[in-house]
């Protein structure tokens, strides 16, 4: 558990110290809504109908961006090398790099999330916490696999292009629950309305996890 | 590499050569009987005949990313190149025949649905399907060809087959509704003929061309060995 904590302290302090990644993901994120606001110039009614799909696509292309700098920066300075002779076990690591990538994203879209209330009208407020909640768990599967494909795409000639051709494909089953949730919650649905969709997505996470943690250790290796 | 494997797959040996007749027999006599064995469907007209081909090729296609996933699995555990190189061989024949699925579907769809997609579970599995192993291939392109990639794409080919029911449940719960793709067919005992020899051709198709796609990995290895001995 320590070395997992120092693993994820020693990212977020080189973020807090750049902030870097939260500046370029909030700028991006806001640029997203400016743009699909202008491409598809919706009327109210059509606002809560592509809120829940905007908000995540919004998460999907920000998430992109810190994802890609998470093993750049372990790469640019040999840095991974001083991690992988750490004595311990591999997965670790990951958990480690995981746990930062999450708080990271996590932190993104909580100060993205004012745009979706200003511009989108989304009832942020009413039911604040169910939607926090869906947020974190939609985001737990998308980095888990992301985290993944991250420590591959780095050490590709394509690096930035290759990670969203990775992960979107992929992924598409958390984004698809996670809409499915947060569609339902703006709409005013109880509970049992999405229970099923919640049931999937917590199950998705667990099995995204659970695989990007098992074959981490050959993505590392040298 | 012992000697059996290595003979199946670098020279033109006698069995490969008679099942590369056997699937040119096969091929013409399955295209017969659906061309005039096979009755003409009764609603649907004539384009129901692309059925033949297009269900083979989306079973071709699972079978050789399902090969992908095993190898993937061997490989990892094993770390033995054999595996590595069916893993890549056989994801290029099913990106093909997954191509070959997504093209058919439109051409018979658009007379009988009136539309040439629809966001239904089966046809949005396939093209993510497709889109996951494209890009498998792509990071192969892009990694270079050392012992890295080769884990990498074996990670891959792991996580995107995992992923292929988790898309389709997710998608039939997302549009159940949509559920327009035939699920059975109800076929007269002729179709049944024409279906069955035809799936069987296109398994035989997967065999061989399998066997020759690893021939021609294997040249590329030895033509990479001849290069790194001189240099």
């Amino acid at each position: 558990m320590r070395q997992i904590f120092a693993i994820m302290w020693k990212d977020l302090q080189v973020e807090m110290r750049s902030k870097e990644s939260l500046l370029s993901m909030l700028t991006f994120g806001l640029l997203i809504l400016v743009l699909f606001n202008f491409a598809l110039e919706p009327s109210p009614a059509l606002k809560r109908q592509i809120t829940p799909g905007l908000l995540w696509i919004t998460f999907l292309f920000t998430g992109i961006l810190g994802l890609n700098r998470s093993f750049s920066l372990e790469k640019e300075n040999m840095a991974i090398h001083g991690m992988l002779l750490a004595p311990m076990d591999r997965g670790l690591v990951y958990f480690g790099k995981f746990g930062a990538n999450l708080l990271i994203l996590f932190t993104a879209e909580l100060l993205t999330l004012p745009f979706f209330l200003l511009f989108l009208n989304m009832p942020l407020f009413a039911h604040f916490w169910w939607i926090i909640g869906i947020i974190i768990l939609g985001t737990i599967g998308f980095v888990a696999v992301g985290t993944l494909f991250s420590a591959m795409s780095t050490n590709t000639k394509m690096r930035e292009v290759m990670l969203p051709l990775l992960l979107f494909p992929v992924s598409t089953p958390i984004l698809l629950a996670a809409v499915a949730c947060i569609r339902e919650i703006i709409a005013g649905e109880p509970f049992g309305a999405f229970l099923r969709w919640f049931v999937l997505l917590v199950a998705f996470d667990v099995i995204f996890v659970t695989v990007s943690y098992l074959v981490f250790e050959f993505v590392i290796e040298e | 590499m012992n000697t059996k494997y290595d003979k199946i797959f670098t020279s033109d040996t006698t069995p490969v050569k008679l099942l590369g007749y056997f699937l040119l027999f096969l091929m013409f006599f399955s295209f017969l009987l659906i061309a005039w064995y096979a009755p003409v469907e009764r609603t649907m007209g004539l384009v129901q005949k692309i059925f033949y081909y297009h269900v083979p090729s989306a079973w071709v296609a699972f079978l050789a990313f399902g090969v992908v996933f095993v190898c993937s699995i061997m490989y990892l555990t094993s770390k033995d190149r054999k595996w590595d190189l069916f893993a890549k061989s056989s994801v290029e024949i099913g990106v093909l025949f997954a191509l070959i699925v997504l093209i058919t579907g439109p051409i018979w769809a658009r007379p009988i649905w009136g539309v040439w997609w629809t966001w239904e579970p089966r046809l949005t599995t396939t093209l993510i399907l497709f889109l996951i192993y494209v890009a498998y291939l792509l990071l192969r392109i892009f990694s270079g060809n050392n012992e890295r990639t080769a884990k990498f794409a074996a990670v891959l080919g792991i996580v995107g087959f995992i992923d292929v029911p988790l898309v389709y449940f997710s998608i039939n719960w997302w549009s159940p509704e949509a559920q327009v793709h035939p699920q059975r067919i109800g076929m007269g005992p002729h179709m049944q003929v024409a279906f069955f020899v035809s799936l069987f051709t296109f398994t035989v198709l997967y065999i061989y061309l399998f066997i020759r796609r690893i021939r021609v990995a294997r040249a590329e290895e030895a033509v990479r060995d001849l290069r790194i001995n001189q240099e």
